[in-house]
């Protein structure tokens, strides 16, 4: 049963009728509902694509937070063969909003970090809501410097609403935690690959998400603040989050235009949540479409050419 | 540098300020209340004589105080693209900009020059919470940019002054950017072998504290600074508790062991003489008053400083006086 949004209501209507039709059929042999209910079906998929066809800054917010979207931990489980987790910072804990560890890529040795989110109340707790400590940065510098010793490629996926604003997380150096994990990506002389899967959401997004090549799913977004934050900073009201996410431009489409995002993963009709097999097939495919590009770049122009990127963002305006 | 020769040196910019205050006029100190003279608080570097409150800064004020004669050379940073998301919230972002170089008389929230601190040749950046509330935009970027690349054609150690509460929203995700871009002037400066010292002024919260101003060789805050990534108010509402007393201050930081040291804007200057000098390996600094410098003699580094730095010439008419 899918979940639906809160501009997919039509959308739910239609498909809970030809739903209800199939199974009254189904109660009822004589019945037969299949003309009704494939027109009900047509019906909904010329509206799905009417819908998704150009969604609004905000809506791109809402399915980026999809619950059904697939997560981290879905393209680690579907992509990546002998996945390997390497827990903890060394020094206070493991921080179970940032996964990580070696695992191989279609037959290829790579160190994948990311942050998940998780799927059900229980998890949700338990991964913090994808919002990481200065532990998960931690962990994922150790793990970064790693597969920098070991010559293997890093592949982050980013999806998070931002770092953790705890007691403890600030008391633990939060920032120093995220500038180090920035600068950790900046330096390794490997191929670095990040997409964004959900949300990027911040410092703590950068924090994973400073790479060779920047991949955003179709429907992803990636912003200095979040929608609601910046509506009650700026127009003193959250409520204004539309006016918010529209002015912020933090959808891939505008964020590719402005430089910051170097490819567009197109997603399946109605979002990735819709056919997550379709999805994560094609993360897999633009991973290693990457990875084949950056085979014979030596260390030296992998860092150098990380670096001018970064310092040429800002020459391109919408 | 030589002061004598500097002092006729029109290209100067020198000790002024921008917006004339009366002499005669009283601040109350937002923290203890006592009616303070003008320029008594001035000449104290905006300290409280009474509580040791410490007030905002201008850049401009404290280069004047912390510069050898006041004197130092401001360096050109390289313009970025004027409102590139074309933002707009209850007022247009250019407007908002207008209205922040109206009321501080300044082009932008980060100013950076060259100059002498104790005969040490320094770089040094300074944030400005009265533009904008110092946010990071991308000019800052560039800005940090600029000031590494000055300090690193120079040999001279970077000493920057943050103050911000944050990103510029108005830039969008290329506010965001310059968490990287800075670093990558940081990486700059480390590659060099030449310090880099961060001086943490009230407030530094949000992506400034999580970038370049996290990532100094030592890190020195002013008496209870605030200093975080998300600010108090939030995590007060995500945790829904009363934070204790002092939380996210400078003397709190140290205690975490996030911070070197936390030490009063008046002595900060002979502070960083002193530690500049040992990271660049120099003798120690001559203290008191200086003995009369020969012609001549230092004045060819500040001129080969000067060429290869594209330096402000054209200071301000009011700046020769
Ligand atoms: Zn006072
Ligand atoms: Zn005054």
């Amino acid at each position: 049963m899918t979940q639906y949004l809160e501009f997919e209501k039509p959308l739910a209507e239609i498909e809970g009728k030809a739903e209800e039709l199939r199974a009254l059929a189904r109660a009822n042999e004589e019945m037969d509902v299949s003309e009704e209910a494939a027109a009900l079906d047509d019906k909904a998929q010329e509206l799905l694509q009417e819908l998704y066809k150009s969604l609004t800054p905000w809506r791109k917010c809402q399915v980026a937070r999809h619950p059904e979207r697939p997560h981290c931990k879905d393209y680690i489980d579907a992509l990546f063969d002998e996945y390997t987790p390497l827990a903890g910072d060394r020094n206070f804990a493991d921080d179970h909003a940032v996964m990580g560890g070696l695992a191989r890529f279609r037959g290829r040795p790579v160190m994948v970090i990311g942050h998940e989110k998780g799927n059900d109340t229980k998890s949700r707790i338990e991964r913090n809501f994808g919002m990481a400590r200065p532990e998960g940065y931690r962990k994922a510098i150790r793990l970064m410097d790693m597969a920098d010793r070991f010559n293997l490629p890093i592949i982050t996926l980013v999806d998070t609403p931002g770092a953790y604003p705890g007691k403890g997380a600030e008391e633990r150096g939060q920032s120093e935690a995220i500038a180090r994990s920035t600068e950790a990506c900046l330096k390794v002389g490997v191929p670095m690959i990040s997409i964004i899967i959900g949300e990027g959401g911040s410092g703590g997004a950068v924090a994973f998400a400073t790479a060779n090549t920047v991949a955003m799913l179709e429907h992803s977004v990636y912003s200095v603040i979040s929608p609601e934050g910046c509506a009650s900073i700026l127009w003193k009201d959250a409520e204004k989050m539309r006016e918010a996410a529209e002015a912020l431009r933090l959808t891939a489409q505008d964020l590719e235009r402005l430089g910051v995002v170097d490819k567009v993963i197109p997603e399946p009709m109605g979002g990735a949540h819709r056919d997550s097999t379709a999805t994560l097939e094609a993360v897999g495919d633009m991973i290693e479409a990457t990875l084949t590009d950056f085979e014979n770049r030596d260390r030296d122009a992998l860092i150098k050419g990380r670096r001018q990127k970064y310092l040429a963002i800002g020459s391109k305006g919408l | 540098m030589n002061w004598i020769t500097n002092y006729v040196r029109p290209r100067i910019n020198s000790i002024f300020s921008r917006r004339e205050t009366p002499e005669n006029l009283w601040h109350k100190c937002d923290e203890c209340g006592t009616m303070l003279f003008h320029r008594e608080l001035r000449d104290n570097l905006n300290v409280c004589t009474n509580c040791g409150h410490h007030m905002g800064i201008t850049p401009r004020d404290r280069f004047a105080a912390l510069f050898d004669g006041g004197i130092f050379s401001e360096i050109d940073v390289p313009e970025p693209l004027a409102d590139p998301l074309h933002f707009r919230d209850q007022k247009k972002y250019p407007d908002r900009m207008k209205a922040a170089q109206k009321s501080t008389g300044e082009k932008e929230a980060m100013l950076v020059a060259v100059g002498e601190i104790g005969r040490t040749p320094i770089v040094a950046a300074a944030q400005d919470f009265s533009f904008m509330g110092g946010s990071m935009g991308m000019y800052v970027g560039n800005a940090i940019i600029a000031a590494a690349e000055a300090a690193v054609k120079l040999n001279r150690p970077l000493i920057l002054f943050s103050a911000a509460g944050g990103a510029r929203m108005q830039e969008g995700i290329l506010s965001l950017m310059q968490m990287p871009r800075s670093t990558v002037a940081i990486q700059m400066l480390k590659e060099a072998g030449l310090p880099y010292i961060v001086v943490l002024t009230h407030p530094t919260t949000g992506g400034v504290t999580a970038s370049y101003a996290m990532l100094g060789d030592v890190q020195i805050a002013e008496p209870n600074a605030l200093i975080c990534f998300a600010g108090p108010r939030v995590i007060e509402q995500t945790i829904r508790e009363k934070l204790p007393e002092g939380f996210q201050r400078a003397e709190y930081l140290l205690d975490h062991g996030m911070l070197d040291r936390v030490t009063p804007r008046t002595e900060m200057r002979d502070e960083l003489i002193t530690i500049t000098r040992m990271l660049m390996g120099m003798p120690q600094a001559v203290k008191g008053d200086l003995p009369k410098p020969e012609a001549g003699a230092e004045t060819e580094v500040e001129d080969a400083a000067a060429e290869s730095v594209e330096v402000k010439k054209d200071a301000p008419a009011d700046a020769a006086k």
